[in-house]
């Protein structure tokens, strides 16, 4: 069964600013896959076309073999909610309590009105709490998210996709503002989590270690397009050579992305 | 790289611009100097000192006759009153306007734009929506409270109720430009990540924009209701109630032993209404 296919998907920013020029992919429900390239080389911008939150300027886009590229309103929200997300930095909202920033993993759910209700006295929070344990934050949940931790705020962020129950889990750089030790035990959470759960993971990764030792299949993206496919025996370091040799910081950034020019971690 | 135009960019920099720049301010600090016919050789001129020294003198002692006091009650709590519903009219009038007249609200962004992508037309009618509210807020508040008191004084009649209008009107401008930069100010990818979750927009506006501007909402809002309890008691003078009514009625009647006593009270109230508001800011 097919979670995602992607058919010569191209994005435009403005009129000539090519963000990702035709890429075809293939992705089977339940696998974990991981992303790696320099950075503005457009995964980012692939992230938010397969979240649904940018929309592709040609090609097409499946989810569960439904066409999903030109939806809107509830459909559109409908499909969102099959996909959590977990960004690189900034996405929870400081001044809201963790337990608020993990419940708005149910908004999709909630009618409007027990959402707002549920910013005075909160709902579910046996679900949040749970959620929270199995990220392993659990005696934070009345913490102000601003008082967290870059590590911690992103596990608040993975407790809120377990929230969401999605089909998909993407994660967009989950690990490059957090502290090194600190990266490894976070994408394990993520791969357990996943396996657990039976969801389909991607992730774009900065660290070609991590993605190397903890993925069956590793993608390499350089200048909007797929470079190679391959399981992780496969990827030679010539090929790695090649996915960051002339990488220039300001070739070709995407407007979007706060990727910063870190060289990627080899030994 | 680009270094040779940044380098002369620089160079000419140093050179022009600062001695440029001294002159224009010399020059605007002379002129002004004469056209503002500051002179402040007059303290010293002898006619002039004993009339400022009459002004002082017949302020002391000031009125603090239980009578007067009594009297001048109901004045100050109406001047608080005006202050109090002028700033709420002025919130009612900023708010949804500052709104309008936010870019990432009206004419992009994630609380706008139709599931990610606008049409041309939309766009434009964003712009004109966005355009429309700042030509507003900007008409509200290039209009001084004075003046607006002064007109609504003619178009409801002598009291209290001109004063909050006009503060209602005049803040109400000044406000929404300051709730716009506010609401320009959020950060628009936390509003993205709620969205990725299959929210609907009322759900992001209230989970993911509101309690990223509220805090610098309510500390403005506050400061601005500090600023109207001055205002309030000056557009008294053109007969808008409260306090400034009856320092014009002293000022006509050269009582102005009880015009010291009134800016007594109007400091207390003024400290008062600081102290408060400072306390509630510490709360956020």
């Amino acid at each position: 069964m097919e979670q995602y296919r992607l058919e010569k998907l191209v994005k435009l920013f403005g009129r000539r600013q090519l963000a990702l020029g035709g890429v075809d992919l293939a992705v089977r429900r339940g696998e974990m896959v991981a992303l790696i390239g320099p950075s503005g080389a457009g995964k980012t911008t692939l992230f938010r076309v397969l979240n649904l939150t940018l929309l592709p300027t040609s090609g097409k886009l499946w989810l569960d073999g439904n066409e999903v590229s030109h939806l809107h309103g509830r459909k559109l929200r409908e499909a969102r909610r099959k996909i959590g997300t977990v960004y690189q930095q900034h996405n929870l909202v400081p001044r809201l309590k963790v337990i608020h920033n993990v419940l708005s993993g149910r908004l999709g759910r909630w009618s409007t009105l027990s959402s707002l209700i549920s910013l005075l006295k909160p709902r579910d929070i046996e679900i949040a709490y749970n959620a929270l344990k199995k990220v392993g934050i659990e005696e934070k949940i009345f913490t102000r998210t601003d008082e967290l931790s870059g590590g911690q705020q992103q596990r608040v962020a993975i407790a809120r996709v377990l929230l969401q129950e999605p089909e998909v889990i993407l994660a967009d750089e989950p690990v490059s503002s957090v502290d090194p030790s600190l990266a490894s035990a976070l994408v394990k959470l993520l791969i357990d989590i996943s396996k657990q759960m039976g969801k389909t993971l991607l992730v774009n990764l900065h660290s070609v270690d991590l993605a190397l030792s903890y993925f069956p299949r590793v993608i390499g993206i350089k200048s909007g397009t797929t470079m190679f496919d391959l399981a992780p025996d496969k990827i030679t370091d010539e090929l790695l050579e090649d996915l960051y040799s002339g990488h220039l910081p300001d070739n070709q950034q995407d407007e979007n992305s706060d990727e910063e020019p870190h060289p990627p971690l080899l030994q | 790289m680009k270094s040779p135009t940044l380098h002369s960019y620089n160079r000419a920099e140093k050179f022009a611009f600062p001695h440029l720049f001294t002159l224009l301010f010399l020059i605007a600090f002379i002129d002004s100097w004469r056209r503002a016919e500051v002179s402040p050789l007059l303290f010293f001129d002898a006619e002039r000192r004993t009339s400022l020294w009459k002004f002082i003198a017949g302020m002391f002692p000031p009125d603090l006759s239980a009578d007067f006091l009594g009297l001048m009650f109901r004045p100050a709590m109406e001047t608080i009153q005006i202050s109090v519903m002028g700033t709420l009219i002025a919130i009612i009038i900023g708010f949804p306007l500052g709104m309008l007249g936010t870019r990432t609200f009206s004419v992009s962004g994630i609380l706008n734009e139709a599931d990610t992508l606008g049409s041309p037309m939309r766009r434009l009618g964003g712009y004109f929506v966005y355009s429309c509210a700042r030509g507003i807020l900007s008409l509200f508040r290039s209009i001084p409270e004075f003046v607006w008191a002064f007109m609504f004084v003619r178009a409801v009649g002598l009291g209290p109720f001109s004063g909050v209008l006009a503060i209602g009107v005049a803040y109400g401008g000044m406000l929404g430009k300051v709730y716009s930069e506010i609401f320009e100010g959020v950060n628009e990818r936390s509003l993205e990540a709620i969205q990725s979750t299959g929210a609907n927009r009322l759900q992001i506006f209230f989970y993911g924009w509101l309690p990223q501007v509220l805090p610098n909402f309510i500390s403005y809002t506050l400061y601005r209701w500090e600023c109207s309890v001055r205002a309030s008691a000056v557009l008294g003078l053109v007969g808008a109630g409260g306090l400034g009514q009856q320092i014009e009625i002293s000022m006509r009647m050269f009582n102005f032993h009880e015009i010291l006593t009134i800016l007594g009270i109007l400091f207390i109230m003024v400290a008062t209404v600081d102290y408060v508001s400072a306390k509630v800011r510490a709360l956020l």
